[in-house]
C-alpha cells in the first residue's frame, strides 16, 4: 500500500523541523572551522620594551629618550598638564605599579622616576571600545595602531586605557611644536590635528626602515644609558627582549587587568 | 506731480535695482577663467593618465593613505605597470612640489578645503 496523503505530510513536517533545528549547529561548525586559520596568525612577530628601572634613574637618560620621541613625532610642548600630550613620559614609581607599594615601601622607591609610553598590550582596551576602528592592533608585529584620518575625538580609548597612555589634542598642536629659526618643524612625521587622539606607535615608521624606536637608538648612544631600553621581537626567543625576561626579575603594570602590556620593567 | 507719476516713479527705481544683477554684467559675461597650474618640468605624465587624475586623484589618494595607514603597503602598480611609492608628501609633493601653485589654486577654484596640510608637513624646499 502507498503513502497516504495524511501520513506524507507528518513525515515532510518532521524533516523539515529536524533540519531547521540542525542548522544552527551546521552554522556553528562552519565558524569554528573557518576561526582556525585566524587563531594560527597571530604567531607573528610582537615588538615589545625592557626599561631597566635602575638605568632611569638618571634625569639625563630620561630626559634623551623623551626628547628624542618627541623630535622623531613633533610631539607639542603643551605648558598645561591638563592638555599636554604624552608619549614617553616620567611617573613616580608608586603609581606606575600602585600594585607593587605596600605601606612600608621607603619614600625613595615610592618616588623613583620610571619611565612609561603606550604598552601595545595584546589585549587592548582602547581597540575594543573604538567605535570607527581608528585604532587597532596590527597583525603582523602586535603594534596598537593609529589611524588619524578615521579618529572622529570621542575619547573612549583614553577612558579605557588604564595606563593613561593616550592624549586628546584640545587644540591645533601645531601652535606648541618648537620650530627652527625657518619655521620648520623638526621633522617631517605629520603633526596632529585638534580633535584627534594619539600616542606611542613604537615608531612604526621606523621600525619599517629597519630602525629601532627612536628613544631605544638615542638612549643607547649616551654613556650610562646602554640598555636602559630594549627592544626586539617577543615571537623570537632568541632576541634580546626575550632572553631578558627569561633571565631577569621583570613586571609590567596591571598585570591583574587582563591586558598583556608588552612593555617590561627590569626592577 | 500726481499720485500716478510718483508711483510709477518708485516702480520703475524698483525694477532698475532688482534686475541690477543681470544686465550690469552683460557686457562682461564670460564664463569663470580656469585656473592655471603650474605643471612639473620636464614630466610628461602623472601615476595614471593626467585626465584619470584630474578627476580622481582624490580617490586615488584615499586609497592609498588606506593602503599605507592601514594595511601597511608602500608600493603602487600604475594602470602602465610604473611601480611608485604611496606617499602624499614624497611621490605627489617630489614633482608637484609648488603646492600654492598646484593644489591650492585648483581647490580655490572648486571651492574644496580637503584637510591634508592640517598634519602632513610639506617636504623641505617648498
Amino acid at each position: 500500500m502507498g503513502v497516504n496523503r495524511r501520513d506524507f505530510l507528518k513525515e515532510a513536517g518532521s524533516a523539515a523541523l529536524g533540519v531547521g533545528c540542525g542548522l544552527p549547529l551546521l552554522g556553528t561548525a562552519c565558524s569554528a572551522v573557518s576561526q582556525e586559520p585566524h587563531g594560527a596568525e597571530s604567531s607573528a612577530r610582537q615588538w615589545a620594551m625592557v626599561v631597566d628601572v635602575e638605568k632611569c634613574r638618571s634625569e639625563e637618560v630620561r630626559r634623551v629618550c623623551t626628547e628624542a620621541c618627541h623630535v622623531a613625532h613633533n610631539v607639542p610642548a603643551i605648558p598645561d598638564p591638563a592638555e599636554e600630550i604624552k608619549w614617553i613620559w616620567v611617573e613616580q614609581y608608586e603609581n606606575v605599579f600602585p600594585d607593587q607599594v605596600h605601606n612600608k615601601t621607603a619614600a625613595f622607591i615610592r618616588q623613583t622616576p620610571v619611565l612609561v609610553l603606550c604598552n601595545h598590550c595584546d589585549n587592548p582596551p582602547c581597540v575594543r571600545v573604538c567605535p570607527t576602528q581608528a585604532t587597532w592592533k596590527r597583525d603582523s608585529d602586535g603594534i596598537v595602531m593609529m589611524d588619524m584620518h578615521r579618529c572622529i575625538g570621542c575619547r573612549y580609548c583614553m577612558a579605557a586605557c588604564p595606563y593613561g597612555s593616550r592624549s586628546f589634542n584640545w587644540g591645533d598642536p601645531r601652535e606648541y611644536i618648537p620650530t627652527d629659526e625657518n619655521g620648520r618643524f623638526p621633522t617631517d612625521y605629520p603633526t596632529r590635528s585638534k580633535g584627534v587622539v594619539e600616542k606611542c606607535n613604537f615608531c612604526a615608521e621606523r621600525l619599517r626602515e629597519g630602525l629601532q624606536p627612536a628613544c631605544v637608538e638615542a638612549v643607547n648612544q649616551i654613556p650610562g644609558g646602554e640598555g636602559a631600553l630594549t627592544f626586539g621581537d617577543l615571537s623570537d626567543p632568541e632576541s634580546e627582549v626575550s632572553r631578558m625576561l627569561n633571565e631577569t626579575n621583570t613586571i609590567s603594570r596591571r598585570v591583574n587587568l587582563g591586558t598583556g602590556p608588552n612593555v617590561y620593567y627590569k626592577v | 506731480m500726481t499720485d500716478k507719476t510718483k508711483a510709477i516713479a518708485g516702480l520703475a527705481v524698483f525694477v532698475i535695482l532688482v534686475t541690477y544683477p543681470f544686465w550690469s554684467v552683460l557686457g562682461s559675461a564670460t564664463a569663470a577663467s580656469a585656473p592655471e597650474l603650474e605643471l612639473p618640468e620636464g614630466e610628461d605624465n602623472c601615476v595614471e593618465e593626467t585626465q584619470f587624475m584630474t578627476a580622481n586623484h582624490m580617490d586615488l589618494l584615499n586609497q592609498w593613505r588606506n593602503a599605507v595607514v592601514r594595511d601597511g603597503e608602500r608600493e603602487y602598480i600604475s594602470a602602465s605597470g610604473e611601480r611608485h611609492v604611496m606617499s602624499l608628501t614624497g611621490t605627489c609633493m617630489g614633482c608637484h612640489s609648488n603646492r600654492d601653485a598646484f593644489c591650492t589654486r585648483c581647490h580655490d577654484y572648486s571651492n574644496v578645503s580637503p584637510a591634508c596640510w592640517d598634519c602632513h608637513v610639506e617636504p623641505e624646499g617648498n
